[in-house]
């Protein structure tokens, strides 16, 4: 199937993508092994979506600009034919949505959709692609999943519609899964059996797994590593550990702190506690600040951050793009940590 | 559980600022409102520009007429009949009674222009009326009001004009009364679709918990946000009104003759279409580069005022 | 800038309290709200039983969070409180007298309640300035407009927006954060005494959440305010809540000092709501989901105990008997069968049951 199976899941080298004259995407290097979960995190318009969308080649050509290196499983994405790009969606990557209302089409039943995709892609008689749609059911946990197949999408829940898009995305084998915020419109009890069910299909399945998020506790639940974007750039890549309990980057820093758990507003010693921010908003795009764009934020930034910072080893596989690593992190072990006290409860 | 606090620190006071790490910077932009905005979005719009530049001459034309006319539009000679376009006299030819082609469109603009507008403007002030109320109030009003506006609905526009006014008898004061009749419906239902809207946005609900009563809150809340819809609708109507008008003259029910009118001098050339086809056909022609420039314009200002709902 | 108040205003402020501290300010009971709907064309009407006996007390100066999943009855319980929908049943009393009263018509309680919706931008008006936006309350309560202004741009100031910069803009020319912001200054310009919170934080990024949150507790203190706070995130809830009331199916499931509940929920529901939230401890991430399917659909709501057919201490007794909210401590209350002495259920605390 794939070019190189020792080629990673996906690696992104110097990607870029820009619409206009706005660079969204502004040189963001990824490597996924096999097998791996990825969490990218970042908060609205860091552009943790858009590098997703650029691996499927979502954009349309004329109004965006993408450059870079993309490969996913050997294959150089970027170099694709029209055919080929559409046997690689779906067959090696797929991705699920936060709104699965809009994956699929409201006129056909959810079972008939996915048999369709998988005799797309495949040499497949019907009765045998609905044994496979079936048996997809099955695997993503949806209850009586025979009956399922005939529903209209808009018959199911939230939840179950979720699902059946997981099973969809499933539904023609793909070595790669992409979601994107797949649990954002979710209650929290349903949101935790999908990032449940997501760990259990990479496990199962061997699939490689990039989840972009903006929920620190999503990533965690899911994530062998976690990529933190700000600015169109990561600035901290590591394991999940190294990232949430030993944060090298300041802007990884502040948004551990700025995390209510743990942190009561109850009275101590006379006063009302608070929580800790990140003073400011993410930059302009348009406007990007030289250098490090989190410096006009940053409480360590010095006239050094006027450049760009490299990224730098702080420990092993575990990178920070910034100038003053060993300090955030003194600063991160020295400070409050209101992350462990009760995150298990 | 904190201690209650005596009511009288209820009273507001801005002295104390948070922390100005907390407050989130950004560069200072200068404001120009949202009616800035759409226009700074019309100008960039050409095919709106020449179409309200089309518009703007006709008018301009039209109330000059009476002045600037190159020859009498009333007085005829039965010699110089059905002239061709471009005679050396008549530059827009001569029609049937032998009278100036141009200078009787020119005059005819006013009627024309008169019957196209001032229908849409009554049937929109009457017609976003009903709507707003119907749409802001819901309920039995909405159903009574709209159940009601939906009979009118059953006719054809052209046929309920036609019908008002054979009933009315004929004449401008009657034309537009009837045509009024058939745009306050049309209107009155975008109005209530619109508004019905923009009733369940939160800053309704907002200005409902303020205590604002009802007929407040549909003048300062409602209206600026419906308007420009109904407007724009509106100003596509006129087009439509201008053609209904002319039809309503055609059959005899509108302006009389030998008063220049459009639709009228239309019906009267038509016994000449097949001695000076260019020459009957310019009424018409008239009639569309208006009802197209109306129409043209209306779009553009939908487009232009598509910022951000 | 600081807000002119006129004495008159002063002297009404002083007025404005009645029961003194010890009086809940806002009571409810019996609160009930049912939509009616038609399965398909012609189909067989049947009830959403959105809200269905909700009682509880807001104290005065206290924060009362208010959680559950969607379906559960918390944003038409915020609507009813508001008076944005109308109850079937129950009665409101705030400060000690009855919503809709002679001594409390709805328009004087409406000036002093005020609430912030979850989406910041559909919640201001998209053509007003966000001043205009601010000013409109008192303008339509009898303050001259320039006073109102006046008053706006200090509200301005106080949430953290400088005059100067923001006063002019138009809603769409600010950040999720600053609109967020404007929308607290405008329920605050009528000088509310509780303000509800429907999601309020929900939509916004955590630092921006972060942010808002403070600012909540500096204004809460600064104008002795009272909150009632909607969310679905029991982080957020137990960092700023001092009670908590969980909703399940239009009912109270359990009502307690935050701290308590979300340390140790009595009811089996807030439970499996706590397991839910995501673990943000790597090496022990949540291993098993302790509510699976989604949300029911409070159209038909089970008998007996709502919770019973997806609780994982239900016994035959739960589906038969109405479990009523009832103390389990002092200030706690759960309504759970297996939390009541002398209900019948096998894990019923014994102690009581002797003495009955």
């Amino acid at each position: 199937m794939s070019a190189n199976p020792n080629a990673p899941a996906v690696e992104l080298v110097d990607l870029k993508v820009g619409f206009g004259k706005v660079e969204v995407v502004d040189g963001v290097d990824l490597r996924l092994e096999r097998g791996q979960a990825m969490a990218l995190i970042g908060e609205s318009g860091s552009g943790k979506s858009v590098t997703l969308r650029a691996i499927l080649r979502l954009f349309p050509e004329g109004r965006s600009r993408t450059r870079g290196k993309i490969a996913v499983a050997g294959r150089d994405v970027l170099a694709l034919s029209k055919r080929e790009l559409a046997d690689f969606r779906g067959h090696v990557a797929a991705m699920i949505f936060q709104e699965p209302l809009l994956a699929f089409d409201p006129v056909y039943t959810v079972g008939r959709q996915i048999t369709e995709a998988i005799r797309r892609h495949e040499k497949i008689d019907a009765a045998g692609a609905r044994q496979r749609a079936l048996a997809l059911f099955e695997r993503v946990r949806i209850p009586s999943p025979e009956r399922r197949l005939d529903a209209y999408p808009h018959e199911m829940s939230g939840g179950m519609r979720q699902r059946a898009m997981i099973a969809l995305a499933l539904a023609c084998r793909p070595q790669v899964l992409l979601a994107d915020e797949p649990t954002t419109a979710l209650d929290a009890t349903v949101q935790i059996q999908i990032l449940l069910l997501l760990r259990e299909l990479q496990r199962d399945l061997g699939l490689s797994i990039i989840l972009v998020t903006h929920d620190l506790g999503a990533a965690v639940e899911v994530a062998d590593r976690i990529s933190v974007m700000y600015a169109g750039r990561i600035v901290e890549t590591g394991t999940a550990h190294q990232v949430v309990l030993d944060p090298h980057h300041p802007y990884t820093i502040g948004l551990l702190r700025s995390r209510a758990e743990g942190a009561l507003a109850k009275e101590v010693d006379g006063k009302r506690a608070r929580l800790q921010t990140i003073p400011g908003s993410p930059p302009d795009l348009a406007n990007r600040p030289a250098g490090c764009p989190f410096a006009p934020r940053c409480f360590l930034a010095i006239d050094k951050c006027r450049e760009t910072p490299p990224s730098v080893e702080v420990g092993g596989g575990h990178l920070a793009a910034c100038w003053r690593t060993e300090e955030a992190s003194a600063a991160y072990r020295a400070g409050p940590q209101p992350v462990r006290a009760e995150a298990a409860a | 559980m904190t201690a209650p606090v005596t009511a009288a620190t209820m009273a507001l006071d801005g002295g104390i600022a948070p922390a100005a790490s907390e407050v989130e910077p950004d560069a200072f932009v200068a404001s120009r409102g949202y009616w800035g905005h759409v226009g700074h979005r019309l100008v960039r719009d050409p095919v709106a520009i020449t179409a309200g530049a089309v518009i703007l001459a006709i008018v301009v034309v039209a109330i000059l007429s009476p002045w600037i006319t190159p020859m009498d539009p009333y007085r005829g000679s039965m010699l110089r009949r059905l002239k061709p376009v471009g005679d050396a006299t008549y530059w827009l030819g001569s029609d049937e009674l032998g009278r100036d082609m141009l200078s009787r469109l020119m005059v005819g603009a006013r009627l024309s222009l008169f019957m196209g507008v001032t229908p849409v403007l009554i049937a929109f002030v009457i017609g976003s009326s009903i709507g707003i109320v119907a749409g802001y109030v819901g309920g039995w009003t909405n159903t009574i009001l709209m159940r009601t506006i939906d009979v009118f609905f059953a006719f054809p526009s052209v046929l309920l004009a036609i019908a008002l006014s054979g009933a009315l008898g004929a004449g401008i004061f009657n034309a537009i009364v009837s045509l009024t009749c058939v745009f306050v419906p049309q209107i009155a239902r975008i109005s209530e679709s619109v508004t019905t809207g923009i009733r369940a946005r939160d800053y309704i609900d907002a200005a409902r918990l303020s205590g604002a009563s009802a007929l407040t809150i549909m003048r300062v809340q409602v209206l600026g946000n419906v308007v420009g819809p109904i407007f724009v609708y509106s100003t596509g109507l006129i087009s439509v009104s201008m053609i209904l008008a002319s039809g309503l003259s055609f059959l005899g029910l509108g302006v009389r003759p030998p008063e220049p009118e459009w639709g009228l001098m239309l019906n009267t050339l038509r016994t000449a279409i097949y001695v000076n086809p260019t020459v009957a056909a310019l009424p018409g022609l008239a009639i569309f580069i208006v009802s197209i420039s109306f129409n043209l314009f209306s779009d553009g200002l939908r487009s232009a005022m598509e910022i951000r709902q | 800038m600081s807000v002119i108040v006129q004495p008159a205003d002063l002297a009404i402020a002083a007025l404005r309290d009645r029961g003194g501290p010890a009086q809940p300010l806002l009571s409810v009971s019996g609160l009930v709200k049912h939509f009616p709907v038609r399965k398909g064309v012609g189909g067989k009407k049947s009830v959403v039983r959105a809200v269905d006996g909700v009682d509880f007390q807001a104290l005065k100066g206290e924060t009362l969070g208010i959680v559950g999943e969607s379906g559960c009855g918390k944003s038409t319980t915020a609507k009813l409180l508001m008076g944005l929908i109308e109850r079937d049943q129950g009665e409101m009393l705030f400060d000690g007298e009855a919503v809709g009263s002679r001594a409390m018509p709805w328009r004087t309680y409406r000036r002093q309640v005020q609430m912030v919706f979850q989406d910041s931008y559909a919640s201001l008006n998209p053509r007003m300035t966000v001043e205009a936006s601010i000013a409109f309350g008192p303008t339509v309560n009898g303050v001259g407009s320039r006073e109102a202004i006046e008053r706006a741009r200090g509200l301005l100031a106080r949430v953290g927006l400088e005059p100067k910069r923001f006063a002019g803009r138009y809603p769409h020319e600010l950040s999720g954060g600053q609109r967020q912001r404007v929308n607290i200054a405008r329920a605050l310009a009528l000088e509310p005494r509780l303000i509800l919170l429907d999601e309020a934080v929900s939509a916004l990024d955590k630092s921006v959440e972060a942010q808002v949150l403070n600012l909540l507790l500096d204004l809460k203190a600064e104008f002795g305010l009272t909150y009632l706070f909607i969310s679905h995130d029991l982080n957020v809830v137990r960092f700023i809540c001092d009670r908590v009331m969980v909703m399940y199916l239009g009912r109270v499931a359990e009502l307690g000092p935050s701290d308590t509940v979300l340390a140790e929920p009595a009811h089996p529901y807030t439970q499996a709501l706590l397991a839910s939230m995501p673990s943000l401890d790597p090496d022990n991430r949540t291993q098993a989901a302790l509510l699976t399917g989604d949300p029911p659909n409070p159209i038909d709501p089970p008998d007996g105990c709502r919770f019973h057919p997806r609780c994982r201490l239900a016994e035959p007794v739960c589906s038969q008997a109405t479990p009523p909210l009832a103390p389990i401590a002092p200030l706690h209350q759960a309504a759970c069968l297996a939390r009541q002495p002398g209900s019948g259920h096998s894990l019923a605390p014994a102690a009581e049951q002797v003495a009955a």
